[in-house]
């Protein structure tokens, strides 16, 4: 099936309701249209330079790199765009180009409200309505992220059904969209979702890799590694995008899926940087509370197309669970399921605990407060410092963490006994 | 045996011999062994065909009602192969059945698995929302090539030259999705409704049943002089919230209203 359009190898499609079909298609040929014309590019780049801010810097983490034994650690500072998350790179593209399609309505689905504020943000920006869904248990946890939202004039609508995060979230904006397809675009989160979603946020969020790489080229530096969280993976496949199209898949893709476990480092080499992906573990893999859906889910169909899922026998999807709200969620794009299968990319994950640490890591020895989502990148590499000790690694730090900072407080008064810094013994 | 054997064609069949009204049934629903009851009772008020929803935790073709439905089906345990077992301890004694589901479910039990299976159970038909024509050419091949029809939807949505596509490939009947949206919510059965539905007719060499917001034997019988079928479900599930007799009546009263200004064949 390799080389389908909308497909990465057996995984993506396009699983949705008839009613979407036409609007997919619609989609499809205004993305094609829209990506290589020169015009839309340049209101794209202008806006991502003078609105958002980019390029983000490629900061040398000295303190946190001395704290690893010894791995020189560089930070792509999404955090640092304007609101805070790699996240606003796509929507103001796809608001962009819902402009082009002559739209007139936005939805979207939050978890983390990244996403949310970011759509919001851009239809602010260009004057769009905006409604945007979101799981009543991650309104409770970002609270912040609902009232930034409502302030740049959007409605978020409470989901109450199933576990009341993303994934409901998700499957109510495709049911709206299914009623108000002729006006309507729905601005998916994350490289997830029917094609040409999960290729298109790929697209929009590839100039996270292709800065990053400037940057490193710039400075003289050989990346030996690359870490990014995933939770629908869409920072991630922005980070890894040029790294892997510059070094293109195997023809044979014979690599066993189970073979990416420590210590078992492929094809590393100077002009070739090793991808890590690093999903949410929860309070642990054994524990059924995890959000790993690469690690252990298997091939289902969730929300447009067919890609790894946490799922019980009855092919019924189980909920997610992480302390980081945008990465509670029980699938994954598609092309990271293809990435695995291939090898091209090695998945690992980190637990509640290790990404909190990370958390704290970077405040305490940085400056920088981050997104539990990130901090997930930053405790994928500490789990395997030794190995970079002395070499170049990036991290990938796709957010900022104010929306975070009482859910960590929570954490650590519930959960956290052995992650408490200081001036909390309390 | 298998009980896929002269499963072929009953729905085609059914569709030829009068105007069919299609109820729809949620698994599991309200209680976990209440199902085949409920099926014999949708018989009994005058089924020509039913669809029976097997349960999916992510609905997205789905209004509140029936996610609620689906949700207290797999909160009680129900899982699609538990809902085709209790289906085949009533089969013989009813219509063609159409298994309404999602994809998930079917591709991990297997595809071939689960239409052996439900052929088995004695479905003759199976709709999955999630599985538009053209998605996946293959697996679709592989659903249909086992006993039980495909039956393939049509929205107001898809355009001619993809209906054409879509019947083309198609047996049973087509479900035409009477307006944009999820189950549940009302839809106007208008002139414009009945008008589309009457082009498909002449389009199409296949049965056209309609559903999606049809509530009231009032609608029913206005679409019964143009469709070659009309399906409840929603509303029926609603009823069937309130109580069993309330369920039975509407059931009764949509039969009725469909036989009352059936279409000449």
């Amino acid at each position: 099936m390799t080389g389908r359009m909308g497909w990465f190898g057996t995984y993506g499609g396009q699983f949705v309701p008839e009613t979407l079909i036409p609007a997919l298609d619609e989609l499809t040929r205004a993305w094609a249209d829209a990506r290589h014309d020169s015009e839309f590019r340049k209101t794209l780049d202008d806006c991502l330079h003078r609105y958002v801010g980019r390029p983000t810097p490629l900061y040398q983490a000295r303190r946190l790199g001395k704290d690893m034994g010894g791995v020189r650690i560089w930070l792509k500072r999404e955090d640092l765009n304007h609101t805070g998350a790699h996240k606003i790179n796509n929507t103001v593209g796809q608001v962009l180009l819902a402009r082009r399609m002559g739209k007139t309505r936005i939805i979207a689905e939050t978890g983390a409200g990244q996403h949310g504020v970011a759509a919001a943000t851009a239809c602010a920006l260009f004057g769009f309505e905006c409604d945007v869904y979101m799981g009543e248990e991650d309104m409770r946890r970002q609270a912040l992220n609902v009232e930034r939202m409502r302030m740049l004039g959007a409605r978020v609508l409470p989901v109450s059904s199933g576990s009341r995060t993303l994934k409901d979230a998700t499957s109510e904006a495709i049911r709206d969209w299914t009623a108000s397809v002729g006006g309507t675009h729905y601005v998916i989160g994350s490289a997830v979702g029917p094609a040409p979603y999960p290729d298109m946020v790929r697209g929009l969020q590839r100039v996270i890799g292709n800065e990053t790489r400037t940057q490193l080229r710039e400075l003289g530096v050989e990346p030996a590694a690359v870490f990014a969280c995933v939770g629908g993976g869409s920072n991630a496949i922005g980070m890894f995008a040029p790294f892997i199209d510059d070094q293109p898949l195997p023809e044979n893709p014979s690599v066993p899926a189970d073979s990416s476990g420590p210590g078992q480092v492929r094809g590393v080499s100077d002009n070739r940087a090793e991808l890590v992906g690093v999903e949410a573990a929860g309070a642990g893999l054994a524990s059924g509370q995890h959000a790993a859906s690469l690690s252990l889910g298997l091939p289902g169909v969730l929300h447009g197309s067919h890609s790894y899922l946490l799922q019980d026998e009855d092919g019924q999807v189980t909920p997610a669970h992480s302390v980081s709200a945008g990465l509670d969620y029980p699938g994954v794009g598609p092309e990271h399921s293809w990435l695995k299968e291939s090898g091209r990319v090695r998945y690992e994950s980190v637990t509640d605990h290790e990404a909190v640490a990370a958390f704290g890591d970077l405040c305490r020895l940085e400056g920088i407060i981050p997104a539990l989502e990130s901090a997930h990148a930053a405790a994928g590499l500490r789990k395997e410092a030794e190995k970079w000790k002395n070499r170049d690694v990036v991290i990938c730090l796709s957010g900022r963490g104010d929306k975070d900072v009482e859910e960590v407080r929570r954490f650590e008064r519930t959960r956290g006994a052995d992650v408490q810094s200081p001036d909390q013994a309390s | 045996m298998h009980a896929t054997a002269g499963a072929a064609g009953r729905i085609e069949a059914t569709f030829a011999k009068r105007t069919a009204f299609v109820p729809f049934l949620s698994s599991g629903y309200p209680g976990p062994r209440d199902t085949p009851r409920l099926l014999m009772q949708l018989a009994q008020a005058g089924a020509d065909v039913i669809e029976l929803g097997l349960p999916f935790s992510d609905p997205l073709a789905d209004g509140p009602a029936i996610q609620t439905a689906s949700a207290r089906a797999l909160d009680q345990g129900v899982t699609a192969a538990s809902a085709l077992d209790q289906l085949a301890e009533v089969a013989p004694e009813l219509p063609p059945i159409v298994i309404f589901t999602y994809l998930n479910p079917v591709l991990r039990m297997g595809p071939e698995k689960f239409v052996e299976k439900a052929a088995e159970a004695g479905a003759a038909g199976l709709l999955l929302t999630d599985l538009p024509v053209g998605a996946d050419p293959g697996l679709a091949a592989r659903l249909g090539g086992g006993g039980l029809d495909l039956i393939p939807l049509a929205a107001p949505t898809t355009s001619d030259a993809r209906l054409k596509t879509i019947a083309d490939s198609a047996r049973g009947f087509l479900y035409y999705i009477a307006r944009t949206g999820v189950t549940g919510s009302r839809t106007d059965v208008d002139a414009e409704l009945s008008s589309r539905v009457t082009q498909l007719r002449g389009m199409l060499n296949l049965p056209v049943a309609v559903g999606f917001g049809i509530a009231t034997p009032d609608q029913a019988r206005t679409l019964a002089s143009v469709a070659d079928g009309v399906v409840v479900g929603t509303a029926l599930i609603e009823a069937l919230g309130t109580s069993e007799a309330a369920f039975r009546e509407l059931a009764e009263a949509l039969a009725e209203a469909v036989r009352a200004n059936e279409k000449q064949h």
